[in-house]
């Protein structure tokens, strides 16, 4: 058994993804509790300068046609492999739609204990120990990663990526071509993401709108006081499921980070899945009638109040300001 | 084409929660249980296979409050068959237990698709769509939102960030975590679930043992501690408008 932390590196078209950083940045946190070293796993075919940046001791990497796209199948045959003949202390994966799909059918094919939603990962008195976040960011869970191996998926916002990060790149051990059969998911195509009329990454202001405004009749509201700011109206994701909003418009793990002079939140609670993608805000503001909503630990400014009392006043308000 | 679509109840968030004596779980005596909105979104795309094909969808979940409701619901919205599990579910239990013990009910129905929500939000050891694909031994493919099917397969269209998004090619049987239904889910109104009430059994099914191997013990729980908070602006509707004004003038947009 060894006392190595493997983090399987996500990647998606020649890209790594920063939650492979956080995961190394944690794996170094952990790797100074077992001794052991910090791994990249990386699966693909034909890759490339991919793991230039990688903050890892070295990088296994695991070439098969079959790795050329992911497909879940094809990661657990590969995986279930190495693991097996490394018996790694800890295998990690990013809590993302990729490493979702991966870890807990890992977990059950090899039976092997799963911790999800690990928001950091610390080491106490020689245990291994994690703080997983569940309940939309309202509860924190804590306990001990289960010995002698278990798998992890995390999140973002607990550890900087940048700590994940190294000018110095690691060697590059190139593992033997794994048999990978029994392969029943195939990617048939990529659908590029609609191009709307308006690029909410690009916009310095945006009032981004919530469950909070009910149904899609309040989005005028939103709107009106948008176009008084000369910015545009964003959303959370339940807005867009609903289809009151173009997915273009949506902010969040499955839509777009953006950066905004000012983002204002109205009447979403903050769950995760959508501030990790406004932190590279200048100023969030957040108003909600929910005084414990989560987004408030991480506006700069907030209002326990009605949005549909306060917009019209509010957008009138600024018009004033605007003519004067 | 058979779909069985396994739901559960979680949390309603919102609602204050509080931990229990214990501090290792949450205090569920006063706790609202809603269906996980997830799994909402694959009852309705279950729905909508089986208006374009002629599907025939089982919906089933675990007997603890609230569960009747929901299947009941489920019906109105067009399941046609409603099974209820019954064990030791109160004190809570985890994905591991609830996919190893529906595993072999599932199994049992033979179906051709099992679509689960692609989440909860109190998955603490994995969720259950690829758990319950790995028991299973079928192949998983998650964050669906939309998929068509064709010669024994199924083309789904799984998100990537950014709006990205893959068309994979899945073998049936298999199992599709949905992120998201093409349309949202449909309402119903009470009357109607009144009237399905009278008409449509449910059924039962007993779990004997519940196996949570797998995933983590929870030490402790807590609520996060909050380092930094927002500056809160107080007032009247009148006084926050003023407050707000200087607030984009400050960020430099006003």
């Amino acid at each position: 058994m060894s006392q190595d932390i493997y983090i399987v590196i996500e990647h998606l078209r020649g890209q790594v993804a920063e939650i492979s950083y956080v995961m190394l940045a944690a794996g170094h946190e952990l790797a100074k509790g077992t001794g052991g070293k910090v791994v990249a796993v990386l699966l693909g075919h034909n890759l490339s300068g991919l793991s230039s940046n990688l903050a890892a001791s070295h990088v296994l990497y695991l070439d098969h046609p079959a790795l050329v796209d992911f497909t879940s199948d094809a990661y657990h045959n590969a995986l279930t492999i190495l693991i097996n003949e490394n018996n790694p202390r800890i295998v990690m994966f990013g809590h993302t739609s990729i490493g979702m799909d991966v870890a807990s059918g890992l977990s059950a094919r090899m039976g092997l204990p799963l911790v999800s939603q690990c928001r950091e990962v610390h080491v106490d008195g020689g245990t291994l120990k994690f703080v997983s976040q569940a309940c939309g960011g309202k509860i924190m869970a804590e306990g001990e990663l289960p010995a002698p191996m278990s798998l992890v998926t995390m999140v973002p916002g607990g550890l900087k990526p940048e700590l994940g990060q190294s000018e110095q790149p690691p060697e590059v051990i190139r593992m033997p071509v794994v048999e990978l059969e029994g392969i029943r998911i195939t990617l048939k195509d990529y659908i590029e993401p609609e191009i709307g009329d308006v690029d909410i990454a690009k916009e310095s202001v945006l009032v981004s709108i919530g469950r909070g405004i009910q149904n899609k009749d309040n989005i005028e509201l939103a709107q009106d006081l948008a176009t008084a700011l000369g910015g545009v109206v964003s959303s959370s994701r339940p807005v867009v499921d609903q289809g009151w909003l173009p997915s273009t418009r949506l902010v969040g793990k499955s839509g777009k980070s953006v950066k905004p002079k000012i983002y204002l939140a109205l009447g979403i609670s903050g769950a995760p899945e959508h501030t990790e993608a406004i932190t590279g805000s200048n100023m969030i503001v957040a108003i909600n009638t929910d005084p414990v909503a989560p987004i408030f630990s991480l506006a700069k400014y907030g209002a326990v109040v009605d949005m549909f009392d306060l917009l019209p006043m509010l957008t009138e308000q600024v018009r004033k300001v605007k003519e004067s | 084409m058979n779909i069985i679509v396994p739901v559960k109840l979680v949390p309603d968030l919102v609602e204050e929660l509080t931990i229990d004596a214990s501090g290792t779980a949450l205090d569920t005596a006063w706790l609202r249980m809603i269906i996980n909105e997830f799994d909402d979104h694959a009852i309705e795309q279950a729905i909508l296979i089986k208006e374009r094909t002629g599907a025939h969808v089982t919906v089933l979940s675990t007997n603890v409050e609230g569960v009747d409701d929901l299947l009941f619901t489920a019906a109105a919205k067009g399941a046609d068959r409603l099974i209820k599990l019954n064990g030791d579910f109160e004190g809570g239990v985890n994905n591991h237990a609830l996919a190893r013990a529906i595993t072999d009910i599932v199994k049992g129905l033979q179906p051709d698709l099992v679509l689960t929500g692609v989440q909860a939000h109190n998955d603490l050891d994995g969720q259950i769509g690829p758990l319950l694909a790995g028991y299973l031994e079928m192949p998983y493919v998650g964050c669906v939102s939309g998929f068509t099917m064709n010669n024994g397969q199924v083309i789904a269209r799984k998100e990537y960030p950014g709006g990205l998004l893959a068309e994979m090619a899945v073998r049936l049987p298999a199992v599709l975590g949905i992120q998201a239904a093409e349309q949202p889910p449909r309402y119903v109104a009470i009357s109607k679930i009144r009237q399905i009430m009278k008409s449509t059994i449910i059924e039962e099914q007993a779990i004997a043992t519940l196996d949570s191997e797998g995933g983590p013990t929870i030490g402790r729980m807590f609520k996060p501690e909050v380092s930094e908070y927002a500056i809160m602006i107080e007032g009247d509707i009148n006084e926050i408008c003023t407050k707000l004004i200087e607030v984009f003038k400050e960020a430099g947009v006003l």
